[in-house]
């Protein structure tokens, strides 16, 4: 729709130097740039509009309400959920993992099982862990193979009645895999178990319709897609969300309150205690709103054409290793290359303007599976150019030099 | 007679004067790492690895005639030409000496600026780790 240029020009921290050389931002799947239209949504609402919301009468209270309920709509569509009061809004993708564990943990009973999978991030394994030893359930996991690609088998195996829940990434964060979660979905629903996918790194990148997915729970970061930090989304079917019981108490989420008892309010609020991020929240829209102009379709046929494409020239250097060859991938790809430290690579790239991720990335167990430490990891977005792989790639080869 | 520590930063702080831009510091930093001599694997214990690292870091001291010496590897050869720094700077000396060095020159020579902020939580622990063992040796003279 709009060339390279256009583009980049959405994203004004894109256009600045680091050490005295242009940036290079690679580092998207931790978290993207910001567009203009979501930063000045940002002035303009402490400007114009700062209030709380809900439940005041005042002007300003129902212009901030009005646009911050705009977003759960815009969320609802984004996603294509059938009530807008199926999107609840917390801090991040951490959260809303945190808060359906921590709902499980009122219903789990001894001897039920949860299935996650050997790639997910430390934020989908630790809140279950904390769940199964609170509950007695069992944690269950599906391993990956050589890859990066989850073993299937297995996990048909390890579904059976006891399943109550298979929380599983969408996209890992670490290898890139884009998993079959219409599939695992279809799979676990057969025994009844419910799914919880978790879209951290999918949301910016691949179409979801959590109606065609029919998955139970999806969340994600607004942060990862252009948009602020400090907001996420849980999704919840209707039916579901009303079962469980609340996350935390506090004002917003409550009907009726007396010492004797009280009553909760419905969806989405029985979930949203307390003063969310506003602010946020309202320049969400901004940054999907972006998206949608853009064309999630065209974002992912660009970002595959930079994957093959730094893929390939990434593989013509020698000593270099991948981590993660799924056949489906998005655009992150994780590297070590031999007799180099993926630290010491990420900190000469930073002296040459560009920016990477180097470590475990909260996957420990991924890391332990490929007997590594950690890795070097670029992850792409939108406005990443071919010239910025050109770029990278000699820097790449100019450290090597330095360091072997 | 031993060099103090004073001196020690002194004449860091003249050879970083030298270099007018980043690669030749990062490449003093890579040479002074591959020359840190290595230690044994037996010696890398749970017990002697530093965390605020995002590499790994094993630190050990020995004394010898009340003067502290240290023993130091990393996985990750940038470190290792920090931790080279400190060693020279900081080994073969008293214990209060280690103690009370307040090792001013590591802003001098730009290293905190240079490195992230990461690395220069890293750095902090390095220095805490040797200033632990010398109190070690220092309560057990």
């Amino acid at each position: 729709m709009r060339n390279e240029k256009e583009i980049r020009d959405l994203f004004p921290l894109l256009d600045i130097k680091v050490n005295e050389r242009p940036l290079i931002y690679f580092d998207n799947a931790a978290t993207t740039q910001k567009s203009r239209e979501v930063i000045a949504e940002i002035e303009k609402f402490y400007l114009h509009e700062n209030s709380n919301i809900h439940r005041g009468v005042h002007h300003l209270s129902q212009i901030s309400t009005d646009n911050f309920e705009k977003t759960r709509t815009t969320v609802q569509n984004f996603i294509n959920a059938e009530y807008n009061h199926e999107i609840i809004f917390t801090k991040g993708t951490t959260e809303s993992i945190n808060l359906l564990a921590s709902c499980y943990r009122e219903i789990l009973k001894k001897d039920d099982e949860i299935i996650i999978s050997e790639m997910e991030h430390h934020s989908n394994i630790v809140p279950w862990q904390i769940c199964c030893q609170n509950t007695g359930a069992k944690l269950k996991i599906i391993p990956i193979d050589i890859n990066g690609n989850l073993d299937l088998k297995i996990f048909k195996k390890l579904l059976n009645s006891k399943t109550k829940l298979v929380a599983i990434t969408h996209i890992s964060n670490s290898l890139g895999t884009i998993n079959p979660i219409e599939n695992i979905i279809k799979l676990s629903h057969e025994k009844n178990a419910k799914v919880l996918i978790d879209g951290a790194q999918s949301a910016a990148h691949v179409k979801i319709d959590v109606q065609s997915l029919d998955a139970d729970f999806y969340c994600f970061s607004a942060h990862k897609l252009f948009g602020p930090t400090g907001v996420g989304v849980l999704y919840g079917k209707e039916k579901l969300l009303n079962l469980l019981p609340p996350y935390q108490g506090g004002g917003e989420m409550i009907k009726d309150v007396s010492f004797e008892k009280t009553t909760y309010a419905p969806l989405p609020f029985k979930f949203e205690a307390g003063t969310p991020n506003i602010c946020g929240v309202v320049a969400f829209k901004k940054a999907i709103e972006l998206i949608k102009r853009i064309g999630i379709d065209k974002i992912q046929e660009h970002e595959d054409k930079l994957l093959a494409y730094a893929t390939k020239k990434l593989k013509k250097i020698k000593g270099l290793k991948i981590y993660g060859e799924a056949e489906l991938k998005s655009a992150i790809i994780s590297f070590n290359i031999d007799g180099i430290h993926h630290y010491d690579l990420g900190l000469i790239l930073d002296k040459m303007g560009i920016a990477i991720r180097t470590g475990h990335h909260c996957t420990q167990p991924v890391m332990k599976k490929f007997k590594i430490a950690g890795t070097a990891r670029i992850s792409f977005a939108y406005y990443n150019t071919f010239d910025e792989i050109d770029e990278c790639v000699k820097a790449i080869e100019k450290a090597k030099k330095m360091l072997l | 007679m031993n060099i103090s520590i004073e001196e020690i930063e002194k004449e860091i702080i003249e050879e970083f004067e030298l270099f007018d831009n980043w690669i030749d510091k990062y490449e003093y930093l890579i040479d002074l790492g591959k020359s840190l001599p290595k230690i044994e694997e037996h010696e890398k214990t749970a017990e002697n690895i530093i965390s605020g690292c995002q590499s790994q870091v094993w630190l050990n001291a020995k004394k010898k005639d009340n003067k502290v010496h240290f023993f130091a590897d990393s996985d990750a050869i940038m470190t290792k030409g920090i931790i080279a720094i400190l060693i020279r700077v900081l080994s073969h000396q008293e214990p209060k000496e280690i103690i009370n060095a307040n090792l001013d020159f590591i802003n001098t020579i730009g290293l905190k600026e240079q490195l992230s902020p990461t690395r220069a939580n890293g750095l902090v622990s390095m220095i805490k780790k040797m200033k632990i063992y010398a109190l070690g040796f220092e309560k057990i003279l």
